[in-house]
């Protein structure tokens, strides 16, 4: 049984009981507890069931490094899966699930892949599945995807809030351990701007539960002395439950600060990532304990001795009466000298070392515990949980020299210092063989934007992890020249595999990688089936996949692999280490970005208006346009038509206010936008409007609309509404980096004015009814702009027309655009008026055969496809596009070229179709020869209208084409002019 | 005339700090040679005073923003906007200069309290602690172009353009939420 | 993520403030070039493994374009300058150099 003592526990607090529930089983726990210290002190020491065989799983370790105990936390909108019980801190109420298993965590019927762990090997899924084809989709991935997985994704919306906020430091430390407090305060001292982040609640790392003196005192004390002293110094700034994720480009760091996990609902962001840019970074991240590679290994009850000792002294939870210890360092010996202290029985130290001298094993044997030198684990005995060894000498190949009781084992293969960070932005590593790790390389450290070092390993990050050369380190700043042992500690000895000599039977019981169930005996194999790259290994195996990220497993499954291979380690290198270090949550990388203000909502003066007067949003770029103004009880298409009709019949209202409007200026701006558009501006009169053209220097139409020229050396360009700040940007690129010379300013004015279209045969009434301006053919004619006022508000009125309608643009100041708006309303009461949305204004535009950029191009369209050779000035020498057009493929009569289509039986062409050819291409397809760009049902014509691009199409007027739908059927269409109404324009110019 | 509105009409939020959407203000785009004498005349007719690059000048209800080592930024009462525009470009007729009335196209917000800067480096990437007192930051508010510098003892000014009020209100009183501020009391 | 600092406003700019526009010194050709010309200037773009010159706005500031020299391995900034120059500045060559020894110059 595993329980809570009577006495001790540095973290908990004992008068604030907490209580919480795991499967629906209320248990109780305290302040200070972790989930897993709650869990364990309460006797449950099987937590979840492993992700290939099922089988049974319990705590391995105390920290970020735990790979089985994983639980669904939360209910409901705050349901989360996957949660490392380790790492969360109880709190009363918290509602707690076991996962991967069924139907219940002590009854699984997927452990039968347990005992057919021998057909399960590495690969297994790839060697099996491959055929026949149709089996995988539709029997092996059901099945395999239902029994795969850990936690349930939540379906649910999640209830709580995040946030993001960016930081600035000169030096960054992250840990905040004694190597990272003690790194902190140098730092400060020197005057820099220091942020210390530490990932758990609590200062002060290991040292605590490890013992020893730092500086003469107790860890406890140095650790509250030291905090004081950071605590009063302005340049510091410390973060407890904030975990330094992930060292990116240029000292660039992410912090994810867990704020409110333990208080759902109190209203707080529950996390909050920080974004921080650091000249230097101090990894002072510790290091974690590797278990050892013995048959059954995996059982419920072996944990890391480091672990074992943190749920002891933390929190004064025993995971058994009787621990045996299995080790091959000194440092496992403080877990029997703390059990013992606690007056728990420790029935043999297991030292896989020939010989054992040092303090902490005389400390040990003057206690009366057995130390039994050259011996390991044969076998763990038990299910669900250990309930006895048999010792073996570690130099043979297994044989039971004796059998011990016990309820749990701690182990300890050794050290890995925490590389993450280091080596997330290049940071090497070299192998420290004596003491089998991999440590930041210091003359190979991650480099900066100025190509220095911009990241410094301390501590046991740095393989340092004696006390006092922590603080020697910290105070140089610089890493140790050589690296000492712990104080007074006798060398470790390698043990990759207990004992040396294991048969396969014992190496299929031992456990490298826990959650993912990977065995010494899958990575040989993977050696032996030829993956000699780690990564490769990695990958075939699934080693180190899991959501552990191979804390635990990454370093014995790769000095397996090197031992297969018969290649030192070095040799095999490591795998890639990736940022984020512990996975985080998906709320704090979206941070505020969600519901409202997931995306900037680019809103029109007009758009309260539009929103309640039943506007059917489009999404145009970030605006929302009216597709249509729904009245009660309409549909869409219904709607449109109305609007159309209307329109074509009275009048109508378009709010065009997202249309980009730019103001070029200068001695040069003529010039200039003669390049920009394949039309000549520089000699539009001022005072008129003119259609305009722009194309990439690729020769494809980019943007057009409608060019103004204001004055003299002014002129204004209408873009496209999705085109503002895009065509912008182009005109400063070319100002800015080729014609740096010409003396031309731009303003976009886009935001500046609300544009309101006034368009259809009562135009002109209404306008005259809002006064204050002559807007008279004679006055205004088609093509001309002028300014005054109108209904009271300073405007600027364009006589241009997109629906081939009398029509006129006025633009108002953007702050009285909903009064001009209500103004039109009033005025055009008794004249029919009604606003209509994008989709009437499509239609319109299309019975006009007017091209939509976006619809008519796609990137690869010229103008002269469009048939708007019109709009190219022949007599400019050059402009952006022109070279590009010369171009043959550019200049041949073959390219599919703009038609109107009208389908055989009035019924509407669906969007996008090809026209068929006669013949097959290389590839067997059919051919083609054309395709719809854009296609309505007009009401105007009652029938259905539409243009397309097809293969010599103006040549071909009257063709028939057949256009297949869906479903095999074919629509036929002849080939027609585009302009489908008013083909002379007399509607527009009256 | 009519009434002008501004984009989100005064609204507020009391956080932390206080978030106004502080009404219409006259916004003057004025692109030139910031080292003309002319120009600098021009503007001290007006009440501005040239500012240093990244700084703003304040004086009285006017301020000139340096927007660019080729653009300034002018406020001002909004009903003297119109008039400035027109009384600068007669004043720099025949000069290559763009002066363009932007009142319109903005949106100011204020962040009010001792903790306002907290709220912005939520949403922008900038080092607070280094801005100096007179800066002018232009930068990215979440997902938005923004302008900011300190305009008073404990209050800031961001200018945003008006389309994206709604927006960028919604990310200041998201982040300006009690119980979310980033250093202890 | 990268920091740049902008010639034109002097702050120092992360790169979500900032829009990259591929390679710099591209010498433009027009009407009545060869085809060959044209289809350097429009397609062929240096990829190398170490110091590059880039085109970079300033977009969420004050809106210049400025060019930048960068290892694109190590991602070490050798400096910034305005676009308004058809090739590096001495200066910044000589620093390169420097910090590069083994680099074969603007090619």
């Amino acid at each position: 049984m595993s329980t809570r003592l009577a006495t001790g526990g540095r973290l908990i607090d004992r008068t604030k009981p907490l209580n919480f529930t795991f499967n629906g089983k209320r248990l109780r726990g305290f302040a200070g507890d972790t989930l897993a210290s709650a869990l364990l002190g309460a006797n449950q020491m099987l937590l979840g069931r492993s992700f290939k065989y099922h089988r049974p799983r319990g705590l391995v370790g105390s920290g970020v490094e735990e790979p089985n105990a994983l639980v669904g936390l939360g209910r409901s909108g705050r349901f989360e899966p996957d949660q490392r019980t380790t790492t969360t801190e109880l709190f009363d109420g918290a509602e707690t699930v076991s996962q991967n298993h069924w139907p219940t965590l002590d009854l699984d019927i997927g452990v039968v892949n347990n005992w057919a762990y021998r057909f399960l090997p590495a690969g297994f899924y790839y060697k099996t599945f491959m055929f026949p084809r149709f089996a995988w989709k539709h029997l092996f991935e059901p099945i395999v995807r239902r029994s795969a997985g850990l936690g349930r994704a939540p379906s649910l919306r999640d209830e709580d809030r995040y946030e993001q906020a960016y930081g600035f430091c000169d030096v960054l430390v992250a840990g905040g351990g004694v190597a990272g407090l003690a790194a902190a305060l140098a730092a400060a001292r020197k005057g820099a701007r220091v942020i210390v982040l530490e990932q758990t609640a609590h200062w002060g790392g290991r040292a605590p539960v490890d013992g020893g003196t730092i500086d003469g005192q107790s860890p406890d004390d140095w650790i509250r002395n030291t905090l004081q002293t950071i605590e009063k110094m302005e340049n510091v700034t410390l973060r407890r439950r904030c975990m330094a994720a992930g060292l990116y480009d240029h000292g660039y760091v992410l912090g994810y600060e867990q704020i409110a996990d333990t208080t759902p609902g109190d209203g707080r962001p529950r996390h909050r990532l920080w974004r921080i840019r650091a000249a230097r970074v101090v990894t002072a991240t510790g290091a974690l304990e590797r278990p050892l590679a013995f048959a059954g290994n995996d059982v419920p009850g072996v944990m890391l001795a480091s672990g074992l000792r943190d749920y002891l002294v933390n929190w004064a939870v025993s995971p058994g009466d009787r621990t045996v210890i299995v080790t091959n360092n000194d440092d496992a010996y403080r877990t029997a000298l703390a059990l013992h202290e606690a007056g728990l029985v420790v029935p043999a130290i297991l030292d896989a070392r020939a010989s054992v001298t040092g303090a902490l094993p005389d400390a040990a044997r003057a206690l009366g515990i057995r130390v039994l030198e050259g011996r390991g684990i044969a076998k763990v005995h038990g299910g669900k949980r250990v309930t006895g060894v048999s010792v073996c000498a570690q130099a043979g190949e297994g044989s039971v020299l004796e059998d011990i009781a016990c309820d749990a084992v701690a182990m300890s293969g050794g050290w890995s210092p925490i590389v993450h960070l280091w080596s997330h932005c290049g940071g090497k590593l070299l192998w420290d063989a004596p003491r089998a790790m991999f440590r930041p390389d210091a003359a190979r450290p991650p480099t900066g934007a100025d190509g220095q070092p911009m990241a410094v390993a301390v501590g046991a990050a740095n393989g340092v992890f004696a006390l006092s050369a922590i603080l020697a380190e910290a105070k140089d700043t610089a890493p140790a020249p050589a690296i000492p042992a712990p104080d007074d500690e006798a060398p470790m000895a390698p043990v990759w595999v207990m004992p040396q000599g294991a048969p396969d039977a014992l190496r299929y019981k031992m456990w490298l990688d826990f959650q993912n169930d990977v065995k010494v005996s899958d990575v040989q194999l993977a050696a032996r089936e030829g993956y000699a790259s780690v990564e490769h290994t990695k990958r075939y195996t699934t080693l180190g996949m899991a959501t552990d990220q191979g804390k635990l497993s990454n370093i014995n499954g790769l000095a397996i692999l090197s031992d297969a291979l018969g290649q030192p380690i070095p040799a095999t290198g490591t795998t890639t280490f990736r940022p984020p270090y512990t996975p985080i949550s998906f709320g704090a990388i979206a941070g505020e970005a969600r519901g409202e203000i997931f995306q900037p909502l680019r809103r029109t003066p007009m758009h309260e208006w539009h929103a309640t007067h039943g506007a059917h949003w489009e999404p145009v770029g970030l605006w929302r346009r009216p597709y249509t103004y729904l009245r009660h009880g309409e549909g869409l298409h219904d709607s449109v038509r109305r609007e159309v009709r209307n329109t074509r019949a009275a009048v109508g209202l378009l709010d065009a206010s997202t249309l980009g409007k730019i103001v070029v200026k200068g001695p040069d701006a003529g010039k200039f936008l003669d390049m920009l558009y394949t039309n000549m501006m520089s000699t539009l009169p001022v005072g008129k409007c003119r259609y305009g053209l722009m194309c990439s220097e690729n020769g494809f139409l980019s943007d057009d609309g409608v060019v103004v020229r204001l004055s003299e050396d002014s002129w204004l360009c209408h873009t496209t509404s999705g085109g503002a700040d895009r065509i912008h940007g182009w005109m400063e690129d070319w100002l800015q980096c080729e014609w740096w010379d010409w003396k031309v300013h731009t303003v976009n004015l886009t935001e500046q004015f609300a544009q309101v279209a006034v368009v259809g045969p009562n135009a002109r009434k209404l306008l005259e009814k809002l006064g204050g301006m002559d807007v008279s053919a004679a006055a205004l004619p088609f093509m001309t702009f002028t300014e005054g006022v109108l209904a009271g508000i300073r405007a600027r009125v364009f006589r241009i027309s997109f629906s081939g309608e009398l029509s006129y643009e006025i633009a108002v100041p953007a702050s009285e655009g909903m009064a001009f708006w209500t103004a039109c309303l009033q005025a055009g009461e008794d004249l029919g008026l009604m606003p209509y949305g994008t989709e009437a204004l499509h239609i319109m535009r299309a019975e006009k055969g007017f091209i939509m950029i976006g619809d008519e191009t796609d990137g690869t369209v010229i103008p002269q496809d469009l048939g708007l050779g019109w709009a190219i000035s022949k007599k400019k020498a050059d402009y952006l596009g022109k070279r590009a057009q010369e171009r043959a493929h550019m200049a041949n009569p073959d390219r599919w070229q703009l038609v109107g289509l009208e389908t055989l039986d009035g019924s509407v062409l669906p969007d996008g179709v090809l026209a068929l050819a006669a013949g097959v291409n290389g590839n067997g397809q059919k051919n083609t020869q054309g395709r719809v760009t854009s296609t309505y049902f007009s009401p105007t014509l009652n029938k259905g209208i539409a243009m397309g691009l097809v293969r010599h199409g103006p040549q071909r007027m009257g063709e028939v084409l057949d256009f297949p739908t869906e479903g095999g059927k074919v629509v036929q269409a002849r080939i027609c002019d585009p302009v489908f109404y008013d083909k002379d324009g007399e509607k527009q110019n009256v | 005339m009519s009434d002008p509105v501004s984009a989100l009409q005064g609204q507020t939020y009391d956080g932390f700090a206080r978030i106004t959407e502080a009404g219409l203000h006259g916004m003057i785009t004025l692109r030139a040679d910031l080292a003309s004498k002319k120009l600098a005349k021009a503007l001290k007719t007006q009440g501005f005073a040239l500012p240093e690059p990244r700084r703003v000048m304040a004086s009285g209800d006017r301020s000139a923003l340096w927007m660019s080592p080729d653009e300034l930024l002018l406020i001002l009462p909004y009903d003297q906007a119109a008039p400035t525009v027109a009384a600068l470009e007669g004043a720099l007729a025949g000069e290559f200069v763009l002066v363009a009335d932007v009142s319109d196209a903005r949106a100011l917000f204020r962040i009010s309290g001792a903790r306002a800067p907290e709220v912005l480096a939520k949403l922008c990437p900038v080092d607070f602690a280094r801005l100096a007192p007179d800066e002018v930051r232009r930068t990215r508010a979440a997902q938005v172009a923004a302008a900011l510098w300190c305009s008073a003892p404990d209050e800031f000014s961001l200018i945003s353009f008006r389309s994206v009020a709604g927006y960028v209100m919604g990310v200041l009183e998201h982040s300006a939420r009690p119980g979310s501020e980033l250093t202890c009391a | 993520m990268l920091t740049l600092t902008c010639p034109c406003c002097g702050v120092a700019a992360e790169e979500t403030e900032l829009a990259p526009g591929g390679e710099a010194h591209l010498k433009r050709f027009g009407p009545g070039a060869s085809d060959e010309d044209f289809e350097t200037y429009m397609f062929a773009r240096k990829n190398p493994k170490g110091v590059h010159f880039e085109r970079w706005r300033h977009a969420y500031g004050c809106g210049k374009w400025f060019l930048a020299a960068r290892c694109t391995a190590t991602l070490e900034v050798f400096g910034t300058y305005p676009a308004q120059t058809t090739e590096p500045p001495a200066d910044l060559i000589a620093r390169i150099k420097t910090r590069r020894p083994d680099w074969e110059g603007c090619k």
